[in-house]
């Protein structure tokens, strides 16, 4: 399609929708800045107003699917994207994306007030902003019942005791799943991780499609009134329960298993070809600044990564913040990613 | 129609009930479409060639399960809806709009809530693999021939069948020698909905379907978005195109072979009060069974949405009114901007699949047949390439339509329209064209005849039509997923997003909007097609 088809079209879209669309024409400043995100991402109603009014920009939130959903369309709209700044890109797929060209270098000031183990592109085309592990969550009263010791380490998992127990999403098709597949890769490193994974089929892993299905309906411990005690959740899960039960619980009826923990780092970064650029870097450092960090528990459940940042009290009180959890180098997990989801989808699933 | 009589006003109806419908297909769904497989065929950074996708065995497995799951799906939902679609076409009884209105409900309810209440029901063993898979595409296209069918089957003049029983014939025989050769074509029509929805299952195949089955659809899912592998995908796009193609050519093809015309009457002059004991009885089994069928996964939504730990409360609809975060928003304005979106996809649909109905009813040329059939492909296309199409198509500055609020009920209505279509051009194809031809020796110009002879005996199709149409667009199926959304989410975007957060109550608000969804839905199509009746007089 060439550029002139596209200005014809332009135009005849134009004259079609007249008036409908505020295109701001001229060479005005932007008077709003776009942000681009994912479905899972929240903020709070004054946190939101706290940056329209102390920036004086009007800021639009354009969410568009799941994380991958998000990525491929900004590697399609690469240089012309649809916002100013792109927030939701996990260490999972960074390196997909910077080899895709999808951001412009940006250094925020705030960034002083972050450990250096968040930040993994040294050239700051992303800016950390949120972390969150990947972790086992058990149901204690499942254990606690039949008084058997729930599992301690991802080594358990393979024991007969907890054949049949444990429900994991698949790695092809979720995030947390294609986490928790790397926690093994880490932990027992190449080619161990299969065998381990083997062991576990023998155990009777029950694979599902997605996060909603695993947590919501298979797992006993939630909302749904599933048979497995055992699911692959987050470590911010069980404050979860406390908050959103009527009545509130006095202590979280669910809990992680700090060994098995991988940790996601969510990162931000200001879209190459952004209609809004001096907006954007405003924006990126709204992200990492301290009233927006201490939002992001209680919104999105996980971890500011601003050191400034205070926890809500109900985040001191039942979330675990594991201490070392698992890690992989992002370039390590670009090589090899789709290598490792093939390779359990033969060994797990065929 | 008399060519003669009125040229200039016959030529400029024929441009326009051509020309709208095709404008509009080519600019929302060829040419994004278009945009996207160019650049998927043109990446050039994979190993992988076209020539290997088509030929990894992998994709001829893939696309074995997805051809004969979608045949399957498509035979059990008509054996299904049968009975329902002619109780419901043959007889007045207190409640018939209600049953109609309820039949609607399932059909637009997002495939992972009703894929997690199906996950509850079905018994274990079962509850996952291919045999879910065809119980949930009956569970959600029921309503497809129900509706379809059923509209038709109501202006199915039944002198005819009732002449066939004084010369001696049995039902069963009259059945199939008279009514089913009559059916034909809106059987055909129905059939091929259902089997283009059932062909690109998504939602469904993942989660009831277990990790191990993958449909077209699914597997272009995952190369487009997880592997970010655009060449395969579009190759398997087309693939999944040119099947699409190929089963929308046969099924219009049959559809108008089949069309025998009959005569069409009001559906006052057809429909009956229930009178034997055996008719009350067939009327009870099938639309009982139905019932229970369709209701017992609704029923576990409802009970989902009131258990709030060991009991039952209302605690999680209470919890709607107060803002959250999960949305931006009170899940209320979710509702109505759900309204909001639908009506306008509801009025485009009817505006532009009303004009394509009239072209394709008036036609029995090559012409008319492949604008029906063309309608038919945003139902068969891949919704995830169609979306990504957007994203790269519109994108021209200073106009970026991309992200304007105005292109969800645009995207809604291309899955609206060929519903249309659907139940709007059978009905006028078969007013007999004597009573035009009456007319028109009367006096009566083009425009008259459409106005006194065709729009009323069409208004039963377009009042069912515009009803669907709306629900259809609450249901949001299709592209409409993968779009960019500003900060007004709809009531199945809010579903997802309760459903994506940990903790009771958030799942308990999902349910609970999941019912508000389904009651929206019941009532509205209830509401359109009583203000029908009471403006025409019609019961």
């Amino acid at each position: 399609m060439t550029q002139c088809h596209k200005a014809a079209l332009a135009a005849l879209l134009g004259a079609l929708v007249l008036g409908s669309a505020g295109c701001g024409g001229g060479d005005e400043p932007p008077s709003d800045v776009v942000l681009v995100t994912h479905d899972s991402f929240a903020v709070s109603d004054d946190v939101k107003a706290e940056f329209e009014k102390t920036s004086g920009l009007k800021l639009r939130i354009l969410q568009s699917g799941d994380a991958g959903e998000l990525l491929s369309k900004a590697l399609l709209t690469a240089g012309n994207p649809q916002g100013d700044v792109l927030f939701g890109v996990d260490n999972n797929l960074l390196s997909r994306a910077l080899d895709g060209d999808v951001f412009e270098q940006y250094a925020s000031p705030h960034l002083a007030h972050v450990d250096e183990r968040y930040v993994l592109d040294p050239e700051h085309r992303v800016t950390p902003i949120d972390h969150g592990e990947v972790c086992l969550n058990y149901d204690k009263a499942w254990f606690s019942e039949r008084e058997i010791e729930p599992p301690q380490s991802l080594d358990d998992l393979v024991d007969p005791r907890f054949a049949g127990l444990l429900v994991v999403e698949n790695p092809a098709t979720s995030t947390p799943g294609l986490a928790f597949l790397f926690a093994t890769v880490v932990r027992y490193g190449e080619p161990s991780w299969q065998d381990f994974w083997r062991r576990l089929r023998e155990n009777d892993v029950l694979v599902v499609d997605g996060w909603e299905e695993a947590y919501n309906v298979r797992f006993s411990g939630a909302a749904g009134r599933g048979s497995r005690p055992i699911v692959v959740s987050y470590a911010s899960s069980p404050p979860a329960e406390v908050i959103f039960a009527a009545p509130r619980p006095d202590e979280a009826p669910t809990a992680v298993v700090e060994d098995s923990c991988f940790r996601q780092i969510e990162f931000a970064g200001v879209l190459r070809g952004a209609r809004n650029e001096g907006g954007a870097r405003k924006l990126v450092d709204f992200l990492l600044g301290e009233r927006f960090q201490e939002d992001i528990p209680l919104s999105m459940f996980v971890f500011p990564v601003n050191s400034s940042a205070d926890l809500p009290p109900e985040f001191k009180k039942f979330a675990v913040v594991p201490e070392s959890p698992l890690e992989l180098p992002p370039g390590e997990i670009g090589k090899n990613r789709d290598r490792w989801v093939k390779e359990w989808t033969s060994i797990v699933l065929r | 129609m008399d060519e003669h009589r009125a040229p200039v006003s016959a030529h400029a109806w024929r441009a326009l009930t051509y020309g709208v419908p095709l404008a509009f297909l080519a600019l929302f769904f060829a040419y994004p479409l278009a945009s996207i497989l160019e650049r998927g065929l043109g990446s050039g950074e994979n190993i992988r060639s076209p020539l290997d996708v088509l030929t990894d065995p992998l994709t001829r497995e893939v696309a074995w399960f997805t051809l004969w799951q979608a045949v399957a799906s498509t035979l059990l939902t008509i054996a299904v809806a049968l009975p329902a679609s002619y109780v419901l076409g043959r007889y007045a009884f207190r409640g018939r709009n209600v049953v109609a209105a309820a039949v609607t409900v399932p059909f637009v309810l997002p495939t992972v809530v009703v894929a997690l209440a199906f996950l509850a029901v079905l018994p274990e063993g079962l509850e996952r693999g291919w045999a879910a898979i065809l119980i949930a595409h009956v569970f959600f296209n029921v309503a497809v021939v129900v509706r379809v069918v059923g509209a038709f089957w109501a202006g199915l003049d039944p002198r005819v069948s009732e002449a066939a029983a004084t010369l001696g014939a049995s039902p069963a025989r009259s059945f199939r020698e008279v009514t089913l050769p009559l059916l034909a074509p809106v059987l055909a029509s129905a059939a091929s909905i259902v089997f283009l929805f059932s062909f690109t299952s998504f939602g469904i195949v993942l989660i009831l379907g277990g990790p191990r089955y993958s449909t077209l659809e699914t597997e272009i899912y995952n190369q487009a978005v997880r592997m970010f592998d655009l060449r395969t995908a579009a190759v398997l796009a087309l693939v999944q195109l040119v099947c699409v193609a190929l089963a929308v050519w046969a099924a219009t093809h049959l559809e108008q072979r089949l069309a025998l015309g009959g005569q069409r009457r009001a559906e006052r002059h057809v429909l009956r009060p229930l009178r034997t004991r055996g008719e009350k009885a067939f009327a009870a089994a099938s639309l009982g069974s139905l019932a229970i069928f369709l209701g017992v996964p609704l029923a576990v939504l409802v009970e989902s949405s009131l258990a709030v730990g060991d009991g039952y409360s209302l605690e999680a609809y209470r919890a709607l009114g107060r803002p959250t975060d999960a949305l931006l928003a009170t899940p209320w304005e979710a509702v109505l901007n759900s309204v909001v979106y639908a009506a306008g996809a509801a009025v485009i649909a009817l505006v532009v699949g009303g004009l394509a109905a009239f072209a394709v009813a008036g036609s029995r040329g090559g012409g008319a047949r492949l604008l029906d059939g063309s309608l038919m492909l945003p139902l068969g296309a891949s919704a995830v390439m169609v979306g990504f199409g957007f994203v790269i198509a519109f994108d021209t500055k200073p106009i970026d339509f991309r992200s304007s609020p105005w292109i969800v009920p645009v995207v809604q209505a291309l899955v609206a329209i060929p519903f249309v279509v659907r139940i709007v051009a059978p009905t006028l194809r078969a007013i007999d064209e004597r009573q035009r031809e009456a007319a028109a020796v009367l006096g009566a110009s083009p425009g008259r005849v459409r106005r006194e002879i065709d729009l009323p005996v069409a208004g039963r199709a377009l009042g069912v039509a515009a009803g669907f149409a709306f629900a259809i667009s609450l249901g949001e199926f299709g592209a409409t997923v993968f779009l960019a959304r500003p900060d007004s989410p709809t009531l199945p975007v809010a579903i997802f997003r309760f459903l994506g957060r940990p903790g009771e109550l958030n799942t308990g608000q999902a349910y609970a909007l999941a019912v508000i969804l389904m009651a929206v839905v019941g009532v509205s199509v209830f509401a359109v097609e009583r203000v029908r009746a009471l403006r025409t007089g019609w019961v």
